[in-house]
């Protein structure tokens, strides 16, 4: 709806402000980090309003954003650029990629001026026991060092089956795990080798070998800005703005800007301002606390709410029409519990071509998630009804409206209240997952907070959405007793 | 006023290979009350389906006396009396009026007027059939299905989920009522003390097909054949042991 609004003021050139830069990260602190040196140099001294649409799950979900005029731009390695999104590992140079990626309506920025590659690590003091420096050493251990490598890495082209094969190295099975559940093996023992980004601030402060890449496999990962042809076109002084970054960003500088949030606890806007020189701003810890749960309330509140009607008005009839045609229903619920299978994060990447990043998709997403407990209980609760009550229905000539509205539907309706609650909480919790593509609500506090490891964070998010389960369970508790007619409690 | 509040003719049904009604012939007329009697599968059931409307029969053709009201043709009555739990008794009675249109005032009236005839005290009007005894549920059925006053009543094992203590007392209120309601009756049961209680006349229903129908008297001292006599006598036999 927003969106539409949006829309609908930026298509008025004389009446409507300049529609402001989007400006898309990535959900680690790194990507937040630079996002926000991009939006705080795009919005100095009379630049452009920036709109922050931080935190997006994956360079999948950034690029259909990109694509789909979602984002203007966000800050992206080369390497990932040539692997992930143009799929030719095999382009290393600049001029090259950026040939590439003309067709797809998208140019590069001149780089930043560092390059986080990746690499792996292991905790120094393992590193001297085994005596392990470079990356073939580990041909020494492999049978077995726990290792905590990342989903991204296990699932890159260039990741661990082609490191691997290069180094001839077979590690013993071990889990994916998230990069900050990964760093936290690390200070726990649990994980001895790991995928690290070589500007990460753990590496310091985890005490951190990285290991010489001694055959030269990795990909050079050069920062630069991703963004979309027409924005650059549209707004060169925008993107002017963005090039006085070039090499201005060192690895140190980075690792230190990196530090600052991961370790000093800084936000990164303060991070960002302490590295451009500007001053602090005065911070209200509890008053920003209470201010920044109560807004993510509302959005989560608003997600789940608005899902859940659709869910309802939908999923309701889906359910009557399943029980009126059996042959019909079957396609209905097999069709409903196929899409209960879909990862949430691989129906949100489907949807955003078609809904965009943001709200829509994930209302979609949030919407069929909530279908199949609806219509299964409305299923059921209708084929539960003792013959000889529908038989009295027809004995007692009400059309078919009637029966369903007066005696079907209230006789059904404890049954389908149950399936409503199912998939309102389900939708809480499910709903944290939005975040990843940028739709807001208590997940962004959570994964702001595993991507800067900060579990105080992870808990301004967490706990409110387990105390929003609890009280919608009991909220329907209560609705029981008013919607359920007396004589059947 | 002449013609029968009922008249089956020639009414065949049959489930694939399995004959369920076989050319039944049957009457009844206005103010009768009718047993139809018979063993398990005897067509009893079947009988009854055809007549509220839940079946059609194959052959043979099934009249209503039109009651000149528009007002439904048949009140049925269930052997569990087939209240809808989730409606409060006076909901459960006035359903059907209030969908048809009847004011509230006249509903009102009528419900005053058949819980009098029904002896059965208003305040319980309100409450929902889980909260009612056997005998009160009964009662309410009864009422829903003589609200708009129908041609026929068609009661199935009526008293069948009572408690024999019970029975006895509530099969003189439900004589009672029929004769105050003025209505022709078709009432099923296996018992053969009902059924001389109350029919008027009685029907005696075997594989299908009807075997003899007249007055318990004609049937008993009358027999059409040796299973009619077999039937009651049984019966007589069991008593005297």
């Amino acid at each position: 709806m927003i969106a539409y609004l949006l829309l609908f003021l930026s298509t008025l050139p004389s009446f409507a402000a300049e529609p402001p830069v989007r400006v898309g990260s990535k959900a680690f602190t790194e990507g937040y980090v630079l996002g926000e040196l991009l939006a705080q140099t795009l919005e100095d001294k009379g630049g452009p309003r920036v709109e922050r649409r931080f935190g997006l799950g994956a360079t999948g979900i950034l690029f259909a954003a990109l694509k789909a005029g979602e984002i203007d731009l966000y800050p992206e390695y080369t390497g990932t650029i040539a692997e992930a999104i143009l799929r030719k590992p095999e382009l290393t140079i600049l001029p090259e990629i950026a040939a590439a990626l003309a067709p797809l309506g998208l140019v590069i920025s001149s780089p930043l001026g560092f390059e986080n590659n990746y690499a792996l690590a292991v905790p120094a003091a393992y590193a001297e026991a085994n005596g392990i420096r470079k990356i073939s050493d580990l041909k020494r251990v492999m049978e077995t060092v726990r290792t905590g490598f990342s989903h991204e890495f296990l699932s890159r082209a260039d990741g661990l089956s082609a490191v691997s094969q290069a180094y001839g190295l077979k590690f013993a099975a071990g889990g994916a795990m998230d990069h900050a559940l990964s760093y936290r093996g690390v200070q726990s023992g649990a994980v001895e080798l790991l995928d690290v980004y070589s500007t990460d601030a753990k590496i310091k402060t985890l005490n951190l070998t990285v290991l010489e890449d001694d055959r030269h496999f990795f990909t050079r990962y050069q920062a630069v800005v991703l963004g979309r042809a027409d924005f650059k076109a549209t707004n060169p002084a925008a993107w002017a703005r963005l090039e006085s970054l070039k090499n201005t960003l060192s690895e140190s500088r980075v690792r230190t800007l990196n530090y600052a949030v991961d370790e000093r606890g800084l936000s990164f806007r303060a991070a960002v301002r302490e590295y451009r020189g500007l001053s602090a701003e005065a911070s209200h810890y509890w008053r920003e606390m209470a201010r920044r749960i109560a807004g993510r309330t509302r959005e989560h509140l608003e997600l789940v709410g608005v899902a859940l009607f659709f869910s309802v008005l939908v999923g309701v009839p889906l359910g009557i029409l399943s029980a009126r045609y059996r042959r019909l229903g079957r396609g209905i619920l097999a069709f409903s519990g196929l899409l209960q299978t879909i990862p949430s994060l691989a129906l949100l990447c489907f949807l955003i071509p078609l809904f965009g990043i943001g709200l829509g998709s994930a209302l979609v997403a949030l919407f069929l998630y909530g279908l199949l407990p609806v219509v299964t209980s409305t299923y059921i609760g209708l084929l539960g009804i003792e013959t000889g009550l529908i038989e009295m229905a027809a004995v007692l000539a009400l059309t078919p409206w009637q029966a369903l509205v007066k005696i079907k539907l209230p006789l059904a309706s404890r049954q389908i209240l149950s399936g409503i609650r199912t998939a309102a909480v389900i939708s809480i919790g499910t709903a944290t997952l939005a975040a990843l593509i940028g739709a807001g609500g208590y997940g962004a506090l959570i994964v702001a907070g595993l991507a800067t490891n900060e579990t105080a964070t992870i808990l301004e998010g967490a706990v409110p959405a387990a105390a929003l389960a609890l009280v919608v369970h009991f909220l329907f508790d209560a609705a029981d007793s008013l919607l359920v007619p007396r004589g059947l409690r | 006023m002449n013609s029968p509040a009922l008249a089956l003719r020639e009414v065949s049904k049959n489930f694939g290979d399995q004959v369920a009604l076989k050319n039944v012939n049957l009457t009844v007329a206005r103010g009768e009350t009718h047993v139809l009697l018979g063993l398990s599968g005897s067509g009893k059931s079947t009988l009854v389906r055809i007549l509220v409307g839940l079946s059609r029969p194959d052959a043979g053709t099934v009249d209503f006396a039109d009651t000149g009201r528009g007002s439904a043709a048949v009140g049925y009555v269930p052997q569990e009396g087939g209240l809808f739990p989730h409606l409060s008794a006076a909901r459960n009675i006035t359903l059907v009026a209030g969908l048809r249109g009847m004011g509230r005032g006249t509903m009102r009236k009528r419900l005053d007027e058949l819980s009098a005839l029904m002896k059965l005290d208003p305040a319980l009007l309100r409450k929902y059939p889980k909260e009612l005894s056997g005998g009160q549920r009964q009662r309410v059925a009864l009422m829903r299905a003589a609200f708009l006053e129908p041609a026929l009543l068609v009661l199935d094992e009526p008293l069948g989920a009572l408690d024999p203590l019970v029975r006895i007392g509530v099969q003189d209120e439900l004589k009672a009522i029929f004769q105050k309601l003025k209505t022709s009756v078709v009432m099923v049961t296996h018992d053969i003390d009902e059924a001389r209680f109350f029919a008027d006349r009685l029907t005696l229903l075997r594989g299908g097909e009807v075997v003899q129908t007249g007055s318990f008297a004609e049937l008993t001292n009358a027999p059409a054949n040796e299973f009619v006599d077999k039937f009651f006598h049984s019966r007589r036999l069991w008593e005297n042991a």
